[in-house]
């Protein structure tokens, strides 16, 4: 029997399944695959905060997202084409989003009467006619790996976890990828567990024959290659480039890089990264909590690293008082937050954008700080590049917001030539800085930054701290017109920034009717948004800011040239606010605190209200 | 004639040198006063360059100890000195690092930090000022005053249990412990210069007459004419003796210290050894302390050997350095599975 093969443009897949299913390594793999065969594609894991809730539990559904594309593709997709779903749990949980007419793999052994009634379906959803509005692949997965791996060593419990194997094997075949790439994996993986790497093998190819030779299954699909700009690819999620980031700053001003940091969803992966790069000079520091994480960085930029501490928003909660610390004593470090949904503890595997106030705004007095929202998982990795740079140029902490969105999510990321990327060259002065009257610690270059002088250095012993402090001298000043004086210098610090910032990007016409303004994680949706509404013949164009404190300088001038500004955010309006204060307008804000992220049609529809 | 360590350079740095300019604005009287002094005359004789030193600070009247020392330091925020401390010495490891801080900032506020510093053995030298009170609120009963204390916050007496600072320390598994006295500039010296020379974390705890607002909680101890039959100065591998006329010793009776007369019944060959490596002697000594049947024990309570977070840092970046090789951009980029788009 001779099979369908369609080519289409672009596909988005779900995978779902409790959480001890394997649904984030399958997921992760099937990326690789089709990041290998040249697709853009972009990703995103779902999956819930307790480790292992109960087995079968709508609680304890896990998921991963991705869409994969011939051109290029912005978003891990809307509404997912292709649902996985391992369990009745996962239907459940995840049914409402599959589009119309989709396509649904399940492991029908798993539907069985317990597991039926711990989701809640009153009968049996694959065999009812719940979704016969759907294309139903029922496939007895557990049954069928167990045949298989009749003659392993491996126990049935064991053969019974290659079942995601299998599904992976079924979608390599639905889609045409490549097995080799998850093979050659799978024997790295398992080389030192005999049997392992073998067994699901194995389970892969069952599930790829399973597709290929069943009469089931009539069609598989093709997507070409995307036509992505020229050079080497590697599929990255934004905490590992946050990591890769910074570990090039260090290496680009010549310093070591230290990381004090404490556990925390849903950044860690930062701190494992970095943890595991030790050739690389890196010293990782898992401190007893989140302010022993920033204290410590700032004792490590105060005798000379590149300091960093990476969080994500109660973790920020704690660090504050010594990021006013930071600020006062002018020691550059970098503080990422990536932002979960709160407050309090919130929903920690949930993203959310609403930590901007807090990043600006959020300490006692006038604390003004530079902060930076990176747009997709690969751009992580310049913007923490360029948080370390100005920290060490303008000797100031700079917060890099990202969230669990882009942490944890991931996309294709163009390897950059590290010698294209910029110097950079902290200045720390020797002992000829001292004068007659001694060392000046709070003296001033053109940027007004002051000189990082490190102790170990003969002759320019000197005293900072939480203190404020007299201009130049540095000594300890409770003077009203110093502190007027040293207020207005750390405000301008901030302020000179802006200079270091490009003129806006504008994705469409530079003056027209609607403006779709944003920052951070919702780059990728508002793209799609603006393009389908120009597409359809909307004057309509997107800019986005990467730097939100300070604003670029023409932000005034690019807002003018539009009638309306829509400001879609991830929380109650934060930057609405900000731009409201900024520009003496009125902004159309759209705003979603549900957990997740904006799905294109929804930043369509307020396009098509505003602009009408 | 200043006294120098043999092997090290003699680097002809005084007293002088670690005087600055600026004013002192401790109060007058203050114990404090005594602590720094010490400091400044012990530290020209250690053989580390004044540039090579670094004193971190929380908040508190003992905080403000970095200001008076010409040496670079670091005056940050309340409780946080040890954590700052840790990343000073982790980055640069050639620095000798103190802490100073107070029984506020190191054991309310700063309490987990100051376990965990000790635990982790990175070696500075933690110097607590412990005046049972704080100085720089004016005046409210600290987690170091006893029971019925009446100050500014508890009019009616304290009923907030208090913590001996150094038993924390053991219970901390800390590798040097030692306790001296504001007042004793010898005892001072020898703290410092036995802290100083420590491989670890080094806790000395300071005995600190606040002379505003807890004056004379140390009376029985810093009064010349009662402090022999009250402090027990402990020397290692020597008997346990104590008295105006050393008359008095200290035995282990059914598992607890108790106080002997010296002469025909007991003899210094029955008395308690001090032993800084052992644990159960420490621990005894700590017992002794709010005991009012025994002396307060004063000098080097505990001093082991063992591993330090520095140090092990040091040689993972070398050893995994070795194995893979000095990291380059290149191999960090390319760790993953990479293809070309042509």
């Amino acid at each position: 029997m001779s099979k369908k093969v369609v080519r289409i443009n672009e596909a988005t897949i779900r995978f779902a399944g409790d959480s001890g299913d394997g649904m984030q390594l399958t997921g992760t793999r099937f990326t690789e695959a089709t990041a290998i065969v040249g697709n853009d594609l972009k990703t995103i894991p779902n999956y819930p905060s307790e480790i292992r809730a109960p087995t079968g539990t709508l609680a304890g559904v896990s998921a991963f997202q991705l869409m994969f594309g011939s051109s290029r593709v912005f978003t891990p997709g809307d509404l997912p084409d292709t649902l996985v779903a391992m369990n009745p749990a996962a239907l459940k949980v995840h049914l409402r989003d599959l589009k119309k007419g989709g396509t649904i793999l399940a492991n029908s052994n798993a539907f069985t009467a317990k597991n039926l009634k711990m989701a809640g379906w009153e009968g049996d959803p694959l065999t009812d006619g719940t979704l016969d509005s759907y294309t139903v692949y029922s496939m007895e997965m557990s049954k069928l790996v167990g045949k298989a791996l009749e003659d392993s060593d491996l126990t049935s419990k064991g053969i019974e976890r290659t079942k995601n194997m299998f599904a992976l094997g079924v979608l390599f075949w639905m889609y045409n990828r490549p097995l080799e790439p998850t093979e050659e994996w799978l024997k790295k993986k398992f080389a030192k567990i005999p049997g392992l790497a073998e067994a699901n093998i194995t389970a892969i190819r069952t599930g790829f024959n399973y597709g290929e030779t069943t009469e089931i299954f009539s069609t598989s699909y093709l997507v070409e290659k995307a036509d992505l700009p020229k050079g080497n690819y590697r599929n990255i999620t934004g905490n590992v480039a946050v990591a890769y980031g910074l570990v090039t700053a260090a290496e680009k001003a010549g310093k070591e890089l230290f990381l004090g940091s404490y556990p925390i969803t849903p950044a860690s992966e930062i701190l494992h990264t970095l943890s595991g790069l030790r050739n690389f000079g890196v010293k990782t520091f898992q401190a007893e909590d989140e302010i022993a994480g920033i204290s410590s960085a700032i004792g490590a930029s105060y005798a000379g690293d590149l300091a960093v501490t990476t969080t994500s928003g109660p973790g920020m909660a704690l660090k504050t008082e010594a990021i006013g610390l930071a600020i006062i004593t002018e020691l550059p470090l970098v503080i990422v937050n990536v932002q979960r949904g709160g407050p309090s503890t919130g929903m920690p595997t949930k993203m959310e954008q609403s930590d901007l106030f807090q990043a600006i705004l959020g300490r006692n007095s006038d604390a003004p700080i530079p902060v930076i929202a990176a747009q997709d998982p690969a751009d992580c990795f310049m913007c923490a590049f360029e948080a370390a740079r100005i920290a060490m140029k303008y000797m100031t902490p700079v917060i890099l917001l990202t969230d669990g969105y882009l942490g944890q999510g991931s996309g294709p990321w163009l390897i950059p030539d590290p010698d294209s990327l910029p110097e950079i060259k902290p200045h720390h002065p020797d002992s000829s800085a001292a004068s007659e009257e001694g060392f000046m610690p709070y003296s001033r270059d053109e940027n007004e930054a002051r000189p990082w002088a490190l102790p170990g250095t003969p002759g320019l012993e000197h005293r900072i701290g939480g203190l404020e402090k007299e201009n130049i001298t540095g000594m300890v000043s409770q003077d009203p017109d110093n502190h007027e004086v040293m207020t207005a210098i750390r405000a301008k610090k901030v302020a000179n920034i802006t200079a270091e910032i490009p003129p806006m990007e504008i994705f469409g016409e530079k003056k027209g009717k609607v403006l779709v303004l944003g920052w951070g994680s919702t780059h990728g949706s508002i793209h799609v948004a603006v393009e389908r509404a120009q597409k359809a013949g909307k004057s309509v164009s997107q800019a986005h800011l990467r730097w939100v404190n300070p604003f670029p300088s023409d932000l005034k001038e690019v807002c003018d040239s539009f009638d309306e500004i829509i400001v879609p955010e991830v929380n109650s309006g934060q930057l609405a606010l900000l731009l409201k204060a900024e520009l003496i307008r009125p902004i159309h804000q759209l705003n979603k605190v549900r957990g997740e992220p904006f799905r294109a049609s929804e930043i369509e529809d307020k396009i098509n209200e505003v602009h009408g | 004639m200043s006294e120098t360590i043999e092997g090290i350079e003699e680097l002809n740095l005084t007293r002088k040198d670690f005087v600055p300019g600026n004013e002192v604005r401790w109060c007058p009287g203050c114990g404090d006063y005594a602590i720094l002094a010490q400091m400044q005359k012990t530290l020209p004789v250690m053989g580390v360059k004044k540039e090579d030193y670094a004193f971190i600070s929380g908040i508190g009247c003992s905080s403000r100890f970095p200001y008076y020392m010409d040496t670079y330091g670091f005056h940050s925020i309340h409780g946080r000195a040890p954590a700052i401390a840790s990343g000073v010495k982790l980055a640069n490891p050639d620095l000798t690092v103190w802490v100073i801080t107070g029984d506020g900032d190191g054991f309310s506020i700063g309490g987990n930090h100051m376990i965990h510093v000790l635990r982790r053995n990175i070696d500075m030298n933690i110097m607590l000022f412990n005046n049972r009170i704080y100085g720089l609120t004016k005046g409210q009963y600290s987690p170091t005053s006893f029971l019925g204390k009446k100050t500014k916050s508890s009019p009616f007496g304290s009923i907030d249990r208090p913590f001996n600072p150094s038993a924390i320390a053991l219970g901390a598994n800390a590798t040097f412990i030692c306790r001296t006295l504001d007042v004793d500039a010898k005892g001072m010296q020898e703290s410092i210069k036995r802290a100083q020379r420590h491989k670890g974390a080094s806790f000395i705890e300071v005995y600190q007459n606040c002379v505003i607002f807890n004056d004379g909680e140390f009376e029985d101890v810093e009064n010349k004419a009662t402090r022999p039959d009250n402090a027990l100065f402990v020397v290692h591998g020597e008997p346990m003796v104590f008295g105006k006329d050393r008359d008095k010793g200290i035995i282990m009776e059914n598992h607890h210290p108790k106080v002997v007369q010296l002469g025909d019944e007991y003899k210094e060959a029955d008395l308690l050894v001090h032993d800084e490596t052992n644990p159960i002697i420490t621990n005894l000594l700590l017992e002794m302390t709010f005991d009012t049947n025994n002396p307060t024990p004063f000098g080097v309570l505990r001093a082991v050997e063992d591993v330090t977070y520095d140090e092990m840092l040091i040689e993972q970046i070398e050893q995994v350095t070795e194995i893979k090789g000095v990291g380059t951009l290149h191999d960090l980029f390319f760790s993953g599975d990479v293809w070309e788009v042509k």
